[in-house]
Protein backbone atom coordinates (compact mmCIF):
# COMPACT_ATOMS: atom_id res chain seq x y z
CA UNK A 1 0.00 0.00 0.00
CA UNK A 2 1.42 3.05 -0.90
CA UNK A 3 0.42 6.66 1.12
CA UNK A 4 -1.11 9.24 -1.18
CA UNK A 5 2.58 11.71 -0.41
CA UNK A 6 4.71 9.03 -1.47
CA UNK A 7 3.21 8.52 -4.39
CA UNK A 8 3.00 11.65 -5.25
CA UNK A 9 6.54 12.49 -4.91
CA UNK A 10 7.68 8.73 -6.93
CA UNK A 11 5.80 10.02 -9.53
CA UNK A 12 2.36 8.20 -9.85
CA UNK A 13 2.21 5.30 -11.73
CA UNK A 14 -0.19 6.78 -14.99
CA UNK A 15 1.70 9.66 -15.05
CA UNK A 16 5.02 7.88 -14.15
CA UNK A 17 4.96 6.24 -17.03
CA UNK A 18 3.54 8.75 -19.49
CA UNK A 19 6.42 10.48 -18.37
CA UNK A 20 9.31 8.87 -19.53
CA UNK A 21 11.30 10.84 -21.30
CA UNK A 22 9.20 13.57 -21.69
CA UNK A 23 9.44 15.67 -18.56
CA UNK A 24 7.12 18.53 -17.24
CA UNK A 25 4.95 19.21 -20.56
CA UNK A 26 4.52 15.56 -20.88
CA UNK A 27 3.03 15.41 -17.07
CA UNK A 28 1.29 18.59 -17.99
CA UNK A 29 -0.33 17.06 -21.02
CA UNK A 30 -1.52 14.25 -19.48
CA UNK A 31 -2.99 16.04 -16.70
CA UNK A 32 -4.81 18.65 -19.53
CA UNK A 33 -6.41 14.94 -20.73
CA UNK A 34 -7.42 14.38 -17.79
CA UNK A 35 -9.11 17.66 -16.97
CA UNK A 36 -10.77 17.48 -20.84
CA UNK A 37 -12.86 14.31 -19.18
CA UNK A 38 -14.49 16.39 -16.69
CA UNK A 39 -17.89 17.13 -17.33
CA UNK A 40 -19.71 20.14 -16.16
CA UNK A 41 -22.19 18.74 -13.54
CA UNK A 42 -24.88 21.37 -14.65
CA UNK A 43 -24.19 21.04 -18.51
CA UNK A 44 -22.39 17.26 -18.84
CA UNK A 45 -21.68 17.91 -22.83
CA UNK A 46 -19.10 20.12 -21.58
CA UNK A 47 -15.77 19.70 -20.02
CA UNK A 48 -14.12 22.28 -18.16
CA UNK A 49 -11.69 22.74 -20.53
CA UNK A 50 -14.34 23.60 -22.82
CA UNK A 51 -15.65 26.06 -20.79
CA UNK A 52 -12.58 27.53 -19.84
CA UNK A 53 -12.57 27.64 -16.33
CA UNK A 54 -8.87 25.76 -15.88
CA UNK A 55 -6.41 28.48 -15.43
CA UNK A 56 -3.25 26.69 -14.88
CA UNK A 57 -2.01 23.32 -15.06
CA UNK A 58 1.62 23.05 -13.53
CA UNK A 59 3.75 21.12 -10.60
CA UNK A 60 5.54 24.37 -8.48
CA UNK A 61 8.52 24.66 -6.53
CA UNK A 62 6.39 22.73 -3.42
CA UNK A 63 7.36 19.80 -5.46
CA UNK A 64 3.08 19.64 -6.28
CA UNK A 65 0.60 19.60 -9.25
CA UNK A 66 -1.57 23.02 -9.31
CA UNK A 67 -4.56 23.32 -11.08
CA UNK A 68 -6.12 26.53 -11.49
CA UNK A 69 -9.91 26.73 -11.29
CA UNK A 70 -11.69 30.03 -11.82
CA UNK A 71 -15.51 30.43 -11.37
CA UNK A 72 -17.97 30.97 -13.78
CA UNK A 73 -20.68 32.81 -11.57
CA UNK A 74 -19.32 34.30 -8.02
CA UNK A 75 -22.35 32.03 -6.38
CA UNK A 76 -22.45 29.45 -8.85
CA UNK A 77 -23.31 26.03 -6.79
CA UNK A 78 -21.86 23.48 -8.90
CA UNK A 79 -18.27 25.16 -8.40
CA UNK A 80 -17.61 23.19 -5.14
CA UNK A 81 -19.11 19.99 -6.72
CA UNK A 82 -16.52 20.59 -9.98
CA UNK A 83 -13.95 21.03 -7.20
CA UNK A 84 -14.55 17.27 -5.86
CA UNK A 85 -14.65 16.02 -9.25
CA UNK A 86 -11.50 17.23 -10.44
CA UNK A 87 -9.81 16.00 -6.97
CA UNK A 88 -11.52 12.18 -7.86
CA UNK A 89 -10.28 12.45 -11.64
CA UNK A 90 -6.63 13.16 -10.58
CA UNK A 91 -6.06 10.79 -7.80
CA UNK A 92 -7.93 8.05 -10.03
CA UNK A 93 -5.45 9.23 -12.83
CA UNK A 94 -2.33 8.97 -10.30
CA UNK A 95 -2.26 12.52 -9.39
CA UNK A 96 -3.10 12.04 -5.99
CA UNK A 97 -2.41 15.61 -3.80
CA UNK A 98 -3.04 18.10 -6.05
CA UNK A 99 -3.60 21.39 -4.67
CA UNK A 100 -6.79 23.08 -6.72
CA UNK A 101 -5.67 27.05 -6.69
CA UNK A 102 -8.75 29.46 -6.92
CA UNK A 103 -7.97 32.02 -9.49
CA UNK A 104 -10.31 35.01 -9.94
CA UNK A 105 -8.40 37.27 -12.18
CA UNK A 106 -8.85 37.51 -15.10
CA UNK A 107 -12.56 36.87 -14.57
CA UNK A 108 -14.46 34.42 -16.57
CA UNK A 109 -16.65 35.55 -19.53
CA UNK A 110 -18.17 34.03 -21.98
CA UNK A 111 -15.69 34.13 -24.45
CA UNK A 112 -13.39 31.68 -22.52
CA UNK A 113 -15.65 28.90 -23.64
CA UNK A 114 -13.63 27.37 -26.45
CA UNK A 115 -15.11 26.74 -30.45
CA UNK A 116 -15.49 23.19 -29.64
CA UNK A 117 -17.47 24.27 -26.78
CA UNK A 118 -19.68 26.52 -28.46
CA UNK A 119 -19.99 23.49 -31.25
CA UNK A 120 -21.08 20.88 -28.36
CA UNK A 121 -23.98 23.07 -26.51
CA UNK A 122 -25.22 23.76 -30.35
CA UNK A 123 -25.65 20.19 -30.79
CA UNK A 124 -27.23 19.55 -27.37
CA UNK A 125 -29.80 22.62 -27.43
CA UNK A 126 -28.26 25.16 -25.83
CA UNK A 127 -27.39 28.39 -28.07
CA UNK A 128 -23.97 29.62 -27.42
CA UNK A 129 -23.36 32.69 -26.70
CA UNK A 130 -24.26 34.95 -29.44
CA UNK A 131 -20.99 37.46 -29.52
CA UNK A 132 -18.19 38.76 -27.92
CA UNK A 133 -19.08 40.29 -24.46
CA UNK A 134 -16.28 43.07 -25.65
CA UNK A 135 -17.44 43.03 -29.15
CA UNK A 136 -18.54 47.06 -30.01
CA UNK A 137 -22.00 46.38 -30.75
CA UNK A 138 -22.55 45.25 -27.39
CA UNK A 139 -21.35 48.53 -25.98
CA UNK A 140 -23.89 50.29 -27.84
CA UNK A 141 -26.17 48.36 -26.36
CA UNK A 142 -27.49 46.88 -29.62
CA UNK A 143 -30.05 43.96 -29.69
CA UNK A 144 -28.28 40.37 -29.95
CA UNK A 145 -30.22 37.74 -32.42
CA UNK A 146 -29.83 34.06 -30.67
CA UNK A 147 -30.50 31.49 -33.67
CA UNK A 148 -32.55 28.37 -32.89
CA UNK A 149 -30.11 26.01 -31.53
CA UNK A 150 -32.50 23.46 -33.30
CA UNK A 151 -33.68 24.75 -36.60
CA UNK A 152 -31.58 27.88 -37.31
CA UNK A 153 -33.95 30.27 -37.53
CA UNK A 154 -33.02 33.65 -36.39
CA UNK A 155 -36.74 34.58 -35.15
CA UNK A 156 -36.45 33.98 -31.78
CA UNK A 157 -37.66 35.64 -28.88
CA UNK A 158 -36.18 36.28 -24.70
CA UNK A 159 -38.39 34.65 -22.65
CA UNK A 160 -36.47 35.40 -19.18
CA UNK A 161 -32.98 37.06 -18.72
CA UNK A 162 -32.59 34.21 -16.22
CA UNK A 163 -32.28 30.48 -16.81
CA UNK A 164 -32.44 27.09 -15.10
CA UNK A 165 -28.67 27.43 -13.96
CA UNK A 166 -26.80 31.31 -13.38
CA UNK A 167 -25.24 30.62 -16.81
CA UNK A 168 -28.35 30.45 -19.18
CA UNK A 169 -31.22 32.72 -19.97
CA UNK A 170 -34.10 31.70 -21.40
CA UNK A 171 -35.66 32.24 -25.45
CA UNK A 172 -38.42 30.33 -27.56
CA UNK A 173 -38.19 30.14 -31.13
CA UNK A 174 -40.81 31.44 -32.73
CA UNK A 175 -40.70 29.18 -36.09
CA UNK A 176 -40.33 26.24 -34.55
CA UNK A 177 -41.94 27.54 -31.35
CA UNK A 178 -38.81 25.31 -29.41
CA UNK A 179 -38.08 26.48 -26.33
CA UNK A 180 -34.37 26.89 -25.31
CA UNK A 181 -31.38 27.90 -23.16
CA UNK A 182 -29.23 30.80 -24.32
CA UNK A 183 -25.92 30.66 -22.66
CA UNK A 184 -25.51 33.96 -21.27
CA UNK A 185 -22.75 36.45 -22.58
CA UNK A 186 -21.60 38.11 -19.74
CA UNK B 1 -11.10 46.64 14.43
CA UNK B 2 -8.79 48.41 11.51
CA UNK B 3 -10.62 50.13 8.89
CA UNK B 4 -9.83 48.22 5.71
CA UNK B 5 -11.51 45.46 7.36
CA UNK B 6 -14.52 47.67 8.25
CA UNK B 7 -14.66 48.63 4.67
CA UNK B 8 -14.55 44.97 3.18
CA UNK B 9 -17.31 44.09 5.60
CA UNK B 10 -19.53 46.94 4.75
CA UNK B 11 -19.49 45.44 1.04
CA UNK B 12 -19.80 41.74 2.50
CA UNK B 13 -23.00 42.42 4.70
CA UNK B 14 -24.71 44.39 2.03
CA UNK B 15 -24.68 41.68 -0.45
CA UNK B 16 -24.89 39.07 1.98
CA UNK B 17 -28.41 40.51 3.41
CA UNK B 18 -29.57 41.61 -0.22
CA UNK B 19 -29.30 38.01 -0.94
CA UNK B 20 -31.14 36.53 2.04
CA UNK B 21 -33.62 39.12 1.29
CA UNK B 22 -33.88 37.83 -2.51
CA UNK B 23 -33.57 34.46 -1.15
CA UNK B 24 -37.44 34.49 0.45
CA UNK B 25 -38.83 35.30 -3.16
CA UNK B 26 -38.23 31.73 -3.60
CA UNK B 27 -41.29 30.47 -4.34
CA UNK B 28 -43.32 33.46 -3.93
CA UNK B 29 -42.22 35.29 -6.78
CA UNK B 30 -45.34 36.47 -9.44
CA UNK B 31 -43.98 34.34 -12.07
CA UNK B 32 -41.61 31.75 -13.06
CA UNK B 33 -39.02 33.73 -14.78
CA UNK B 34 -39.06 36.19 -11.81
CA UNK B 35 -38.67 33.66 -9.50
CA UNK B 36 -35.36 32.36 -11.11
CA UNK B 37 -34.62 36.10 -11.69
CA UNK B 38 -34.63 37.06 -8.36
CA UNK B 39 -33.11 33.40 -7.33
CA UNK B 40 -29.86 33.81 -9.21
CA UNK B 41 -29.57 37.34 -8.52
CA UNK B 42 -29.65 36.46 -5.13
CA UNK B 43 -27.03 33.53 -5.72
CA UNK B 44 -24.17 35.87 -7.64
CA UNK B 45 -24.99 38.45 -4.31
CA UNK B 46 -24.00 35.96 -1.86
CA UNK B 47 -21.50 34.42 -4.09
CA UNK B 48 -19.73 38.04 -4.01
CA UNK B 49 -20.62 37.56 0.12
CA UNK B 50 -18.21 34.21 -0.08
CA UNK B 51 -15.54 36.14 -1.33
CA UNK B 52 -15.30 38.68 0.58
CA UNK B 53 -15.73 37.51 3.84
CA UNK B 54 -13.05 35.00 2.87
CA UNK B 55 -11.07 38.08 2.48
CA UNK B 56 -12.55 39.81 5.85
CA UNK B 57 -11.76 37.09 7.86
CA UNK B 58 -8.05 36.49 6.23
CA UNK B 59 -7.69 40.90 7.28
CA UNK B 60 -8.99 39.78 10.81
CA UNK B 61 -6.40 37.28 11.49
CA UNK B 62 -8.08 35.78 13.88
CA UNK B 63 -8.92 32.48 11.35
CA UNK B 64 -12.41 33.19 11.20
CA UNK B 65 -13.64 31.41 7.63
CA UNK B 66 -17.04 33.36 5.65
CA UNK B 67 -19.38 30.96 7.38
CA UNK B 68 -18.09 31.94 10.94
CA UNK B 69 -18.63 35.68 9.81
CA UNK B 70 -22.06 35.29 8.52
CA UNK B 71 -23.13 33.23 10.76
CA UNK B 72 -21.44 33.52 14.07
CA UNK B 73 -22.08 37.59 14.41
CA UNK B 74 -24.82 39.33 15.70
CA UNK B 75 -26.87 42.40 14.18
CA UNK B 76 -24.56 45.53 15.56
CA UNK B 77 -21.28 43.46 14.00
CA UNK B 78 -23.35 43.43 10.76
CA UNK B 79 -22.15 46.68 8.62
CA UNK B 80 -24.42 46.30 5.80
CA UNK B 81 -26.78 49.33 4.45
CA UNK B 82 -30.00 49.57 6.19
CA UNK B 83 -31.29 50.06 2.57
CA UNK B 84 -31.23 46.00 1.64
CA UNK B 85 -32.37 45.29 5.37
CA UNK B 86 -35.82 46.31 4.45
CA UNK B 87 -38.56 44.17 3.81
CA UNK B 88 -39.22 42.80 0.47
CA UNK B 89 -42.84 44.18 0.38
CA UNK B 90 -44.55 43.48 -3.35
CA UNK B 91 -42.62 42.67 -6.08
CA UNK B 92 -42.45 46.56 -7.08
CA UNK B 93 -41.05 47.67 -3.69
CA UNK B 94 -38.39 44.38 -4.42
CA UNK B 95 -37.48 45.86 -7.24
CA UNK B 96 -37.01 49.44 -6.60
CA UNK B 97 -34.64 48.46 -3.72
CA UNK B 98 -32.80 46.45 -5.87
CA UNK B 99 -32.32 49.38 -8.66
CA UNK B 100 -30.97 51.91 -5.69
CA UNK B 101 -27.97 49.33 -4.66
CA UNK B 102 -27.71 47.95 -8.15
CA UNK B 103 -26.80 51.42 -9.24
CA UNK B 104 -24.52 52.10 -6.43
CA UNK B 105 -22.73 48.64 -6.86
CA UNK B 106 -22.38 49.16 -10.59
CA UNK B 107 -20.56 52.42 -9.78
CA UNK B 108 -18.55 51.09 -6.96
CA UNK B 109 -17.32 47.50 -8.41
CA UNK B 110 -16.45 50.17 -11.59
CA UNK B 111 -14.19 52.08 -9.45
CA UNK B 112 -12.72 49.58 -6.81
CA UNK B 113 -11.18 47.32 -9.94
CA UNK B 114 -8.74 50.00 -10.21
CA UNK B 115 -8.21 49.70 -6.29
CA UNK B 116 -4.65 49.70 -4.89
CA UNK B 117 -6.10 46.29 -2.66
CA UNK B 118 -5.56 43.92 -5.40
CA UNK B 119 -7.90 41.20 -3.98
CA UNK B 120 -10.36 43.80 -3.54
CA UNK B 121 -9.95 44.87 -7.45
CA UNK B 122 -10.29 41.30 -8.61
CA UNK B 123 -12.82 40.20 -6.51
CA UNK B 124 -14.64 43.56 -8.18
CA UNK B 125 -13.77 42.82 -11.63
CA UNK B 126 -15.75 39.60 -11.35
CA UNK B 127 -18.96 41.10 -9.24
CA UNK B 128 -19.05 44.22 -11.82
CA UNK B 129 -20.09 41.83 -14.61
CA UNK B 130 -23.15 40.32 -12.56
CA UNK B 131 -23.59 43.56 -11.02
CA UNK B 132 -24.74 44.94 -14.57
CA UNK B 133 -26.60 41.93 -15.56
CA UNK B 134 -28.54 42.87 -12.21
CA UNK B 135 -29.27 46.70 -13.00
CA UNK B 136 -30.41 45.73 -17.15
CA UNK B 137 -33.04 43.58 -14.62
CA UNK B 138 -34.04 45.62 -12.31
CA UNK B 139 -34.39 48.71 -14.53
CA UNK B 140 -36.11 47.09 -17.07
CA UNK B 141 -38.82 46.22 -14.17
CA UNK B 142 -38.63 49.90 -12.89
CA UNK B 143 -39.48 51.40 -16.56
CA UNK B 144 -42.36 48.59 -17.15
CA UNK B 145 -43.87 48.94 -13.90
CA UNK B 146 -43.51 52.77 -13.39
CA UNK B 147 -44.50 53.25 -17.22
CA UNK B 148 -47.50 50.29 -16.64
CA UNK B 149 -50.59 50.18 -15.16
CA UNK B 150 -52.38 52.99 -12.94
CA UNK B 151 -51.75 50.40 -9.80
CA UNK B 152 -48.18 49.58 -10.88
CA UNK B 153 -47.09 52.86 -11.48
CA UNK B 154 -49.10 54.42 -8.08
CA UNK B 155 -47.14 50.88 -5.98
CA UNK B 156 -43.84 51.73 -7.47
CA UNK B 157 -43.41 55.32 -6.75
CA UNK B 158 -44.94 54.51 -3.09
CA UNK B 159 -42.28 51.79 -2.52
CA UNK B 160 -39.68 54.47 -3.86
CA UNK B 161 -41.03 57.59 -1.65
CA UNK B 162 -40.84 55.10 1.18
CA UNK B 163 -37.20 53.99 0.26
CA UNK B 164 -35.64 57.20 -1.00
CA UNK B 165 -34.65 57.76 3.01
CA UNK B 166 -32.26 54.84 3.22
CA UNK B 167 -29.97 56.01 -0.30
CA UNK B 168 -28.47 58.59 2.00
CA UNK B 169 -26.39 56.62 3.86
CA UNK B 170 -24.71 55.42 0.45
CA UNK B 171 -23.37 58.57 0.31
CA UNK B 172 -22.55 59.61 3.55
CA UNK B 173 -18.84 59.76 4.11
CA UNK B 174 -17.55 58.58 7.29
CA UNK B 175 -14.13 58.23 8.69
CA UNK B 176 -13.82 54.52 7.55
CA UNK B 177 -15.09 55.88 4.03
CA UNK B 178 -12.24 58.96 3.97
CA UNK B 179 -9.33 56.79 5.42
CA UNK B 180 -9.82 54.37 2.63
CA UNK B 181 -10.31 56.68 0.05
CA UNK B 182 -7.26 58.56 0.59
CA UNK B 183 -5.25 55.17 0.94
CA UNK B 184 -6.72 54.36 -2.68
CA UNK B 185 -8.19 51.34 -1.61
CA UNK B 186 -11.89 52.53 -1.97
CA UNK B 187 -13.50 55.77 -4.39
CA UNK B 188 -14.45 58.75 -3.20
CA UNK B 189 -18.20 59.01 -2.30
CA UNK B 190 -18.66 62.19 -3.01
CA UNK B 191 -17.25 61.08 -6.64
CA UNK B 192 -19.60 58.61 -6.74
CA UNK B 193 -22.81 60.55 -6.07
CA UNK B 194 -23.50 62.49 -9.32
CA UNK B 195 -22.66 59.01 -11.30
CA UNK B 196 -25.33 56.90 -9.34
CA UNK B 197 -27.63 60.12 -9.28
CA UNK B 198 -28.00 60.51 -13.27
CA UNK B 199 -28.02 56.82 -13.58
CA UNK B 200 -31.07 56.51 -11.49
CA UNK B 201 -32.50 59.72 -12.70
CA UNK B 202 -32.56 58.18 -16.35
CA UNK B 203 -34.37 55.39 -15.07
CA UNK B 204 -36.78 57.18 -13.27
CA UNK B 205 -37.69 59.19 -16.27
CA UNK B 206 -38.25 56.79 -18.58
CA UNK B 207 -40.87 54.97 -15.73
CA UNK B 208 -42.44 58.57 -15.72
CA UNK B 209 -41.51 58.21 -11.73
CA UNK B 210 -40.49 61.16 -9.51
CA UNK B 211 -37.22 61.52 -8.07
CA UNK B 212 -38.50 61.97 -3.92
CA UNK B 213 -37.06 64.56 -1.87
CA UNK B 214 -33.80 64.14 -0.44
CA UNK B 215 -34.29 63.31 3.52
CA UNK B 216 -32.57 65.18 6.24
CA UNK B 217 -31.60 62.73 8.38
CA UNK B 218 -29.22 59.36 7.34
CA UNK B 219 -29.39 55.50 9.18
CA UNK B 220 -25.43 54.17 9.55
CA UNK B 221 -26.37 50.16 9.09
CA UNK B 222 -22.78 50.82 7.59
CA UNK B 223 -21.41 51.51 11.30
CA UNK B 224 -23.86 48.51 12.98
CA UNK B 225 -26.52 50.58 13.75
CA UNK B 226 -30.18 48.75 12.52
CA UNK B 227 -33.03 49.10 11.75
CA UNK B 228 -35.71 46.66 13.67
CA UNK B 229 -35.65 44.63 10.28
CA UNK B 230 -32.13 43.01 10.45
CA UNK B 231 -32.50 41.07 13.32
CA UNK B 232 -35.14 39.19 11.86
CA UNK B 233 -33.80 38.41 8.71
CA UNK B 234 -30.56 36.98 10.88
CA UNK B 235 -32.52 35.11 13.21
CA UNK B 236 -34.14 32.94 10.28
CA UNK B 237 -30.53 33.20 8.42
CA UNK B 238 -28.04 31.69 11.47
CA UNK B 239 -30.75 29.65 13.24
CA UNK B 240 -28.96 25.84 11.90
CA UNK B 241 -25.94 27.18 12.66
CA UNK B 242 -26.20 28.67 16.00
CA UNK B 243 -28.42 25.94 16.84
CA UNK B 244 -26.30 22.91 15.93
CA UNK B 245 -22.93 24.59 16.03
CA UNK B 246 -20.80 22.55 13.70
CA UNK B 247 -23.42 21.18 11.32
CA UNK B 248 -22.46 19.93 7.86
CA UNK B 249 -23.72 17.87 5.31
Amino acid sequence: MVVAADRESAAPPTAGSQAVGGGAATREAAVWRVLEAVQDPEIPVLSIVDLGIVRHVEWRDDGRLHVGITPTYSGCPATEVIRSLIEHALSRAGFANAVLDNVLSPPWTSDWLTEKGKQKLRAFGIAPPAESVSSVRRLFGAPTVVPCPKCGSRATERVSEFGSTPCKAHYRCTVCLEPFDYFKCI
Amino acid sequence: MNARLRYVLRLADTSLVLGQRLGEWVGHAPALEEDLGLANTALDLIGQARMLLTYAGELEGRGRSEDDLAMGRDQSDFLNFALVEQPNGDFGRTIVRQLLLDAFQLEVYEALQRSSDARLAEIAAKALKETRYHFRYSAGWVVRLGDGSEESHRRVQSALDDLWRFTRELFAEDDIDREMAAAGVAPSLAELQPRWSSRIDEVLQEATLTRPADAPYSWFGKRGEHTEHLGYLLAEMQFLHRAYPGASW
